[in-house]
């Protein structure tokens, strides 16, 4: 029988994969963004099974709103990297010094 | 049984395509096995009853984030062999810090499991589901009277994200012959056109 168990760990190694991708990728940041929506995606299915497990309509509220500011996130974060393109050429996250940080 | 067995399915492809999401050489198969993540994903969602996540997953990720990744993907004409150099000396801390967070999640379903650490029952009747009613339905009840200044404060947020989005990556363009509204409203006939009484024999000056 499933249980909240399995989805749980399906949503674990989901996360881990997306922090994964986001530290063996350094260089490009089109694949850290889709990383973040991996581990945004991790935590919607958190929130799903929690919310059925527990009977409590919130969770699939909340994954909702998680989907909204996904969705945001990816076209600014698009944005950016579309005009940094423009400006330098590459997209190499080694050499983002222009606001010398 | 059968919830079983795609339960399985729908898992172990959903990690399976995330593994290929990250280690893919090409971003744009990168992106195309984000939208068979996402597919699953949904199936995982459909099999616990939450069907309305789970056409949104669909909708929204596939039909949109995944798209707009693929046009920037195509549109940047990028070098990517040079952005993957690196990639073998990052594995080994990348590795170490998966599995120091693979451990402390698994610690954490572990002590789940283990048994309940009470924090207080839940008020009752607060947001709790009726089989009777479909999901979608129950989840448009709770979203339109609870929770209805979060769905606009969404709204909000889109909007700022779609009117961000245009103001980076809009670019003035020189050279093109634009229509100016406003001198074209005020102008008048009297301006524009003027009556001759012409002589007859002469030439006409315009």
């Amino acid at each position: 029988m499933i249980g909240i168990e399995h989805y749980l760990v399906v949503s674990s190694i989901l996360f881990v994969m997306g922090v994964l991708g986001i530290f063996l990728n350094r260089k490009n940041v089109i694949i850290i963004l889709m990383a973040i929506e991996l581990i945004l995606l991790a935590v919607n299915i958190n929130l799903v099974a929690f919310s059925v497990f527990l009977g409590d309509l919130t969770g699939q509220i909340f994954a909702m709103f998680v989907l909204t500011v996904a969705a945001g996130e990816a076209a600014i974060g698009l944005a950016i990297l579309v005009i940094y393109f423009r400006g330098r050429g590459t997209i190499a996250v080694d050499d983002v010094n222009r606001m010398k940080g | 049984m059968i919830q079983l067995v795609s339960f399985y399915i729908f898992a172990s492809i959903v990690i399976a395509s995330a593994a290929m999401v990250i280690f893919a050489r090409n971003p744009v198969h990168s992106v195309l096995w984000l939208i068979v993540a996402f597919f699953n994903a949904a199936g995982l969602m459909v099999l616990i009853g939450a069907e309305f996540i789970a056409m949104l997953l669909v909708i929204v990720y596939v039909g949109a984030v995944a798209v707009l990744f693929l046009f920037v993907v195509m549109m940047l004409d990028i070098d990517f062999a040079e952005l993957r150099a690196g990639f073998v000396k990052n594995v080994p801390l990348g590795l170490l810090l998966a599995v120091v967070l693979a451990a402390e999640l698994v610690l954490g379903i572990g002590a789940y499991q283990a048994g309940a650490v009470t924090l207080g029952t839940p008020e009752a009747g607060s947001a709790t589901v009726s089989a009777a009613v479909p999901n979608i339905e129950a989840v448009g009840a709770l979203l339109y009277s609870k929770y209805v200044f979060m769905f606009e404060t969404a709204g909000l947020i889109l909007l700022v994200a779609m009117v961000g989005a245009i103001v980076l990556t809009h670019r003035k363009s020189h050279g093109t012959r634009g229509q100016s509204i406003s001198s074209q409203v005020q102008r008048r006939p009297e301006d524009a056109t003027r009556n001759v009484n012409q002589p007859v024999g002469q030439g006409i000056e315009l």
